[in-house]
């Protein structure tokens, strides 16, 4: 299935660039290719980061993408195929996977001109576990043996230093895990791994509103809610040379303010079209509009914790709520195609992506799904009730789902709206929810076992279901102590295959990237975290 | 006179504390934790939390958090938000562009509120009485947000006069279309308060006596007519310069303009509270000193008005 998505851009792209050359009469290269300019600047709607710009304090996409541009890890993902690839790190070898080598190329630089070492990649791990650092992100290090000491769950750290870092030499260190965990090195690819030059630990909060990083882009200003400016580094010594000259990251408060202005050239390339464009961006841009799978899931979460919905029994009602909402009519209509039927846990595009997995569950048959609820000895009370954030534009599916229910088994379903997300979370963490949630999982990484271990292992951080399976726990478990990170994706498939049968939660649909672009860029991709490949975009000269 | 301005000076006081507790507590009951939700959708890590909690002063009772708050606001501090910056420099930011914005809108809709109220309330059942009553009418009843999408798409999707959103929001020509939307209800109201007030006093003695003295027309309009006739309409331009700056969410939404509507909304989602208590403190001083301002201004439009 991404293969085809993939053709169809690709045709699309090639439209695209035809028009642009045929419209620019001075470009007489004849190639496929209009005319660019390695010099200029783009613009993209992102909006004011919530955290001060340090690698392990960015989660939001506001202060994530900018922090993504300024620093370049050991490795990230390919945009193209969200495959692994090699950035900062020449090799990452284990034999065991629990103790890796590291080997960094040499030659990489920061933006003031200081040496990328082994030690920048340490001393950045250490400083953003440490609790004491307030970084929000921390937990990415939880791994790494020694973490307890800086962070323990509650009282004060013992120690600045994780014990399972290790710098041999400038070019060379070791990590050593508290257990196996055989996809480690996917892991690295996310922001809070970046490296860290020195200067950063003499003022870190300085450092914030400043940062110096060693990514394809440096840091020009920042224009605190108007827009932060970064131009291309000269001296990236990364696979992915930028083709422009630089990302001007331009504040939005609204998504149809962007829009206004994607539509007439003053924004290039924005991130998500709003709800109220779905229906006519597509007229609207032609073949500037973008349908990329991106790596997220929508899912419908039960109370496992809860005395009715804990027995084994209750298993079938939820196979049968599965089977009782028609997601190809809502994902049509309500949804205005933005989103993709799931069929499995995981989402599509991710590597470790199995069509299927959900099985007959995810498919809507009314018949099936009534005889299913009734043989599990129907919904507690014959009423459902699903908990959700109202500033989150969820209402209207959920409205949609509940009908869908209601019309196909006779179960009353109504939606519990909090009003925010934060009273929503605060609600679902601390189990004061009736019967069903709202919830979802964006990768961390594109791998398969962000969407299992993360979440529906027991006890995970993200298992909000109480959900505990102990065969799902012994899959994941061998998983991570495979050899190969092949072996591992293969292993957690396994496991995947094991949550129909308890169906602690109900996958949705996978979300799409549905934006666009300008008319002043060409070769505009996007990733399956739903960004443009920033240094492959091409601004037309 | 003087007397009079310290009186209402000093009854700013208490004010200016209760506006700040009474903000300070709304910030605090609003229901979800702030720095969980720093996590997003993530689990939140305890022992971040706290820590998060601690350095904002978060973990202490509510009446410490506000002495603490006060203490700091008496030293010039106004805190500092989630992103680690001051909650001053936030305002620095914002405000210069909300008060250009409301500024704009206030000259707009005083200037030609008054004139087409004056145009339509000398006489009264005309043709252009008529079209001014209609316009109006019509702007009352379009909500603004509606009028700002039908502005945006005919001047600059359309005729492409101007850039959809505000580029840069420190260039005050840029400004002008949303401050044209922003002012445009107040303008109606204007000219309708104007046109109601100038009407019953066309009719009044003194009206009577300066045209049987035989003024000039133009004398007895401006000096004697429309000055009288202000005294509502100065009322109501007061507190709606203080609207203005704190109630265009809408507007600064919609043509992307970063002033204090922007910050102010994103602050509350985030129950950010030093930012959202700075900002309406600065808010309420602002109603305050043009509620004063009205006041005395009612003095020198009508010489039977003293104050002592």
């Amino acid at each position: 299935m991404p293969v085809a998505t993939r053709a169809r851009w690709v045709l699309a792209a090639a439209t695209s660039v035809a028009l642009v050359a045929g419209g620019c009469s001075s470009s007489d290269d004849g190639g496929s290719s209009g005319s660019s300019d390695s010099s200029k600047t783009f613009s993209y709607q992102s909006s004011e980061p919530q955290n001060p710009l340090q690698p392990a304090n960015a989660n939001e996409t506001g202060g994530g993408r900018i922090i993504q541009n300024l620093f370049k890890g050991l490795v990230d993902y390919d945009p193209s195929n969200a495959k692994i690839r090699m950035q900062v790190a020449d090799t990452i070898e284990t034999s065991d996977s629990q103790t890796f080598t590291i080997t960094l190329k040499d030659g990489w630089k920061f933006h003031d001109g200081t040496p990328v070492h082994a030690k920048n990649f340490v001393d950045a791990w250490n400083w953003g576990a440490t609790t004491a650092n307030n970084q929000i992100n921390s937990s990415w290090f939880s791994d790494i043996e020694g973490y307890q000491d800086v962070h323990p769950a509650s009282g004060q750290p013992t120690s600045d230093k994780m014990s399972g870092l290790t710098v041999v030499d400038d070019l060379h260190f070791t990590v050593k895990l508290s257990g196996k965990v055989s996809y480690f090195e996917y892991k690295l690819g996310y922001i809070a791994f970046s490296p860290l030059p020195d200067a950063f630990f003499g003022d870190p909060a300085g450092y914030g509103q400043k940062p110096v990083g060693n990514g394809p882009y440096q840091f020009v200003s920042w224009d605190h809610n108007q827009q932060l400016t970064t131009k291309a580094f000269p001296d990236y010594q990364g696979v992915d040379k930028p083709k422009n000259g630089g990302v001007v990251f331009k504040m939005y408060s609204t998504a149809e303010a962007a829009y206004a202005d994607l539509q007439s050239n003053n924004l290039d390339v924005m991130d998500q079209v709003p709800p109220s464009a779905l229906a006519t961006y597509k007229a609207d841009l032609g073949d500037r509009a973008v349908d990329e799978p991106q790596g997220a899931i929508q899912n419908i979460g039960f109370t496992l914790y809860q005395a009715d919905w804990a027995s084994p029994d209750k298993a079938k009602v939820r196979q049968g709520l599965s089977m009782a909402i028609d997601r190809d009519t809502i994902t049509k209509t309500v949804l205005q195609g933005s989103r993709k039927p799931a069929t499995a846990w995981v989402a599509e595009g991710v590597e470790g992506y199995k069509d299927g997995q959900c099985g007959e569950f995810c498919t809507f048959d009314a018949a099936k799904a009534k005889q299913l609820i009734t043989e599990g000895g129907g919904v507690p009370g014959n009423r459902l009730t699903i908990t959700y954030n109202a500033d989150g534009g969820h209402k209207e599916w959920v409205d949609a789902v509940c009908n869908s229910i209601r019309q196909s088994t006779g179960v009353d379903c109504v939606g519990d709206p909090k009003p925010d997300f934060k009273t929503a979370r605060a609600a679902i963490t601390g189990h004061q929810i009736d019967g069903a949630f709202r919830t979802g999982w964006v990768q961390d990484y594109p791998l398969n076992a962000n969407f299992l271990a993360d979440v529906y292992r027991t006890g995970a951080a993200s298992n909000d279901f109480g959900y505990s399976n102990p065969q799902f726990d012994q899959l994941a478990t061998q998983a991570d102590q495979a050899a190969s990170v092949a072996d591992s994706v293969t292993g957690y498939q396994q496991a995947e295959a094991v949550l129909p049968s308890g169906m602690p939660a109900i996958p949705l649909w996978y979300y799409r990237t549905t934006s666009g672009y300008s008319t002043k860029v060409q070769n505009v991709k996007f990733d399956s975290f739903g960004n443009p490949a920033w240094t492959q975009v091409e601004v037309i000269g | 006179m003087g007397s009079y301005v310290l009186r209402r000076v000093l009854q700013m006081i208490p004010v200016f504390f209760g506006t700040t507790l009474l903000i300070f507590l709304m910030v605090y009951t609003l229901p979800g934790d702030p720095v969980s939700a720093l996590f997003g959708e993530k689990a939140a890590d305890p022992a971040v939390v706290a820590s998060i909690k601690h350095k904002y002063y978060l973990d202490q009772p509510i009446w410490k958090q506000y002495l603490h708050y006060m203490g700091n606001l008496f030293q010039g501090d106004f805190g500092t938000s989630f992103t680690g910056r001051p909650v001053s420099d936030i305002m620095a930011d914002a405000f210069p562009v909300t008060i250009r914005l409301a500024l704009l809108a206030f000259v707009f809709e005083m200037v030609f509120g008054l004139l087409l109220g004056l145009v339509s309330g000398l006489k009264r059942g005309s043709v252009r009485d008529t079209l001014v009553l209609i316009l109006t009418l019509l702007v009352i009843s379009i909500p603004v947000f509606v009028l700002a999408y039908i502005a945006q798409t005919v001047f600059a999707t359309n005729l492409g006069w101007v850039t959809p959103t505000v580029q840069d929001s420190k260039d005050l020509s840029q400004l002008i279309l949303p401050a044209i939307v922003l002012g445009s209800l107040s303008l109606a109201y204007v000219a309708r308060l104007t046109r109601t007030s100038i009407g019953e006093n066309l009719r009044a003695d003194y009206m009577r006596t300066a045209v049987a003295k035989g003024l000039p027309r133009r004398t007895i309009v401006t000096r004697h007519l429309l000055r009288n006739s202000l005294i509502p309409v100065v009322t109501f331009l007061g507190t709606d310069l203080g609207a203005l700056m704190g109630g265009a969410i809408v507007t600064e939404g919609i043509f992307n303009v970063q002033g204090v509507g922007n910050v102010l909304y994103r602050a509350i989602n985030q129950k950010e509270g030093p930012t959202v208590v700075g900002i309406v403190t600065v808010l309420v001083i602002v109603y305050l000193v043009a509620s004063l301002v009205v006041d005395l201004l009612y003095a020198v439009l009508d010489p039977r008005i003293r104050y002592a």
